[in-house]
């Protein structure tokens, strides 16, 4: 049995295009992952794919050793947690009560303390414990998103048993943040990998991506160009080529990486 | 981090105590409105009596003469007409908390989206077909069961319009209610066109709707349904909460979405067509009184859907109260009473949201 999520040979087609073509990624458990690529090259997608909410035409994703239909909808559950791009709240809850709902999963498994434990240490590693009894429509965007955070994490707050890897799917997470809740955010997510969960983060920010991830695939036009470690994947060359940026990429001693952009490639 | 996890996290969360307070609050308005409404008519029945009289059928026989016609008129008129608004306006405000959640959206109403349109079908085709059809099949059911049928029909008919989307947008919920009641009013105006003279009159006294008239005999198998369809509410308040999130982020929770998303139709079309056999369309009922106990309270669906079924029976038990003194001798259906209510409120709210997602 293999930890962490894997994608094998998956094909994408919607609306006539082709989407995703044959790809073929790993995620491995105690490593954070992150996807990138340009506008329209398939990133969310590919997510899509890796939490189940699009079936690929080909191919087949396998969670913890099992392909994931063959998880029950509860015991994926929880496994895995997955953060929305955009996330979505119909009514005014309040922020805990939004936290509350990751755990979900747990009820009848988990001791009240322990669900207070999950939802505590969540709400404290997003700062969103002093928002905690505010309801929600009175949040900013960012605040907002840092609740979704928080709950994601509260699902998946403790380690899972046995030799299963918990699993954590974040799309762009740090769009709508300011530069500390961004690496605040990015920061916790090693954290988890570092426990042994597999993390996977599409980004856009190369400097970010680079600072925070073992691991880089750079999905373009629905193909991996590459994967590999930061320093070896982001080179001047790629980068000019796949963004269209020209740009001095320096990579010191113990493997960090700094992208400068130059200008736009014509 | 103790600190921090008794700010998150008070053990004693107010706001439980301030729901239950609410929920009792609103127990207690219930019961006065339906004592009030016990009293209150062209006999006029002191408290005193009243009580007496509902304390004499459970043996506790109390020093106060009630006249035997008082105890008759409360018996066979009052308290059906109460007991059937009790249960019918537990069902439109718990059917339209089900639908909020589902739609995710606080404007959804059994009337105005069609689900009471729809069922209106049913139990009209069955006053005017239903003669034909031979006597085995006038069991007491029948008439309910007509009305959830064709409500079902409905209600997947909205759903399957509306979900076009992620998530339904208050446009398109108003455009597939509109189309699915225009629907509903050609086949009730076609139905009515094929009815005999006798038939029109049993038409005409059920599209006036209103509370009055039905008999125990009547009454208890609608009860009994929407009791049925409460009971499966009951069980998919939590479920409502992740919704919320969307059916996707609700998914990744681990709620079977798909039979979520199936049982509150077939439940919100039993509750509402087991009503709307029995007492036509009352509107608005369904989408005040989720509003009201969420504004009370928050939306947490063990909150909402217990708040809404006694606030929806208290509005319906009042409005038909008004509707019986407001005319007095003669009575309005209590649908009008609603609906000239209920409108204003709807206006405000639509107002309020269209503001609220302009800049």
């Amino acid at each position: 049995m293999t930890a962490g999520l894997h994608a094998r040979n998956v094909s994408v087609i919607a609306g006539g295009r082709s989407i995703l073509k044959g790809v073929d990624v790993a995620m491995q458990p105690g490593k954070v992952t992150a996807i990138v690529g340009p506008n329209g090259a398939g990133k969310s997608t590919l997510l899509k794919v890796l939490s189940g909410d699009i079936v690929p035409q080909s191919g087949r994703v396998v969670m913890n050793g099992k392909p994931l239909t063959e998880w029950s909808a509860e015991d994926r559950a929880l496994q895995r947690a997955v953060l929305p791009q955009t996330p979505e709240l119909a009514f005014s809850f309040r922020t805990r009560d939004v936290v509350e709902l990751g755990r979900h999963p747990h009820r009848g498994r988990a001791t009240p303390e322990q669900d207070r434990h999950a939802i505590a240490g969540a709400m404290h590693a997003t700062e969103t414990a002093t928002l905690a009894i505010r309801e929600c429509k009175t949040l900013s965007g960012g605040e907002m998103h840092r609740t979704h955070y928080a709950r994601v994490l509260a699902q998946i707050w403790s380690p899972l048993p046995e030799d299963r890897a918990r699993i954590l799917l974040l799309d762009e997470p740090t769009a709508s943040l300011d530069l500390f809740h961004q690496h605040a955010i990015l920061s916790k997510a090693r954290e988890i990998a570092a426990e042994g969960a597999a993390v996977i983060a599409v980004l856009h920010d190369l400097n970010l991506a680079a600072t925070y991830a073992d691991e880089l695939i750079v999905l373009a036009h629905g193909t991996i160009d590459a994967a590999g470690i930061p320093c070896e994947v982001l080179t001047s060359d790629r980068i000019t080529r796949i963004w269209r940026v020209h740009c001095r990429v320096s990579c010191d001693a113990d493997g960090h990486l700094q992208i400068n952009t130059i200008r736009r490639a014509s | 981090m103790a600190a921090a996890t008794d700010i998150a996290l008070p053990l004693n969360d107010p706001l439980l105590a301030r729901r239950r307070l609410i929920l009792a609050g609103l127990a207690a308005a219930l019961a006065a409105a339906c004592i009030a409404a016990c009293t209150i008519g062209a006999l006029d029945i002191p408290v005193s009596h009243v009580i007496a009289a509902l304390l004499a059928r459970v043996g506790i026989v109390l020093p106060v003469d009630v006249a035997p016609f008082e105890d008759a008129a409360l018996f066979s008129i009052r308290l059906p007409r109460v007991a059937l608004g009790i249960g019918v306006g537990a069902a439109l405000g718990v059917s339209g908390a089900a639908l909020q959640a589902l739609f995710r959206n606080p404007l959804a109403d059994p009337g105005l989206i069609g689900v009471s349109g729809g069922a209106a079908c049913g139990a009209l085709g069955w006053i005017v077909l239903g003669t034909s059809l031979p006597a085995w099949a006038h069991f007491a059911f029948a008439m309910p069961l007509a009305a959830f049928a064709t409500g079902l029909i409905a209600t997947a008919g909205v759903y399957a319009i509306g979900r076009a989307q992620s998530r339904t947008d208050i446009a398109t919920l108003l455009l597939a209610g509109l189309a699915i009641n225009a629907l509903t009013t050609a086949i009730v105006g076609y139905l009515t066109y094929l009815g005999t003279d006798a038939q029109l009159r049993a038409l005409t006294f059920w599209l006036l709707g209103g509370l009055g008239g039905a008999t125990w005999d009547q009454i208890w198998p609608v009860l009994l349904l929407i009791a049925a369809s409460g009971a499966g509410f009951a069980s998919l308040a939590r479920g409502y909460d992740l919704l919320a999130l969307g059916e996707s982020a609700a998914g990744h929770l681990g709620l079977p979405v798909e039979s979520v998303r199936r049982f509150t139709i077939l439940l919100t079309a039993l509750g509402v067509g087991a009503s709307v056999a029995l007492t036509g369309i009352i509107g608005f009922v369904g989408l005040a009184a989720p509003h009201l106990v969420r504004l009370m309270g928050g939306p947490t669906h063990r909150f909402v859907l217990p708040g809404s079924a006694l606030m929806g029976a208290l509005l319906v038990v009042l409005a038909d109260l008004l509707a019986r003194i407001a005319v007095s001798p003669a009575e309005l259906p209590v649908g009008v009473v609603t609906s000239a209510l209920g409108a204003p409120f709807f206006i405000w709210l639509l107002r309020r949201r269209l503001g609220e997602a302009m800049p």
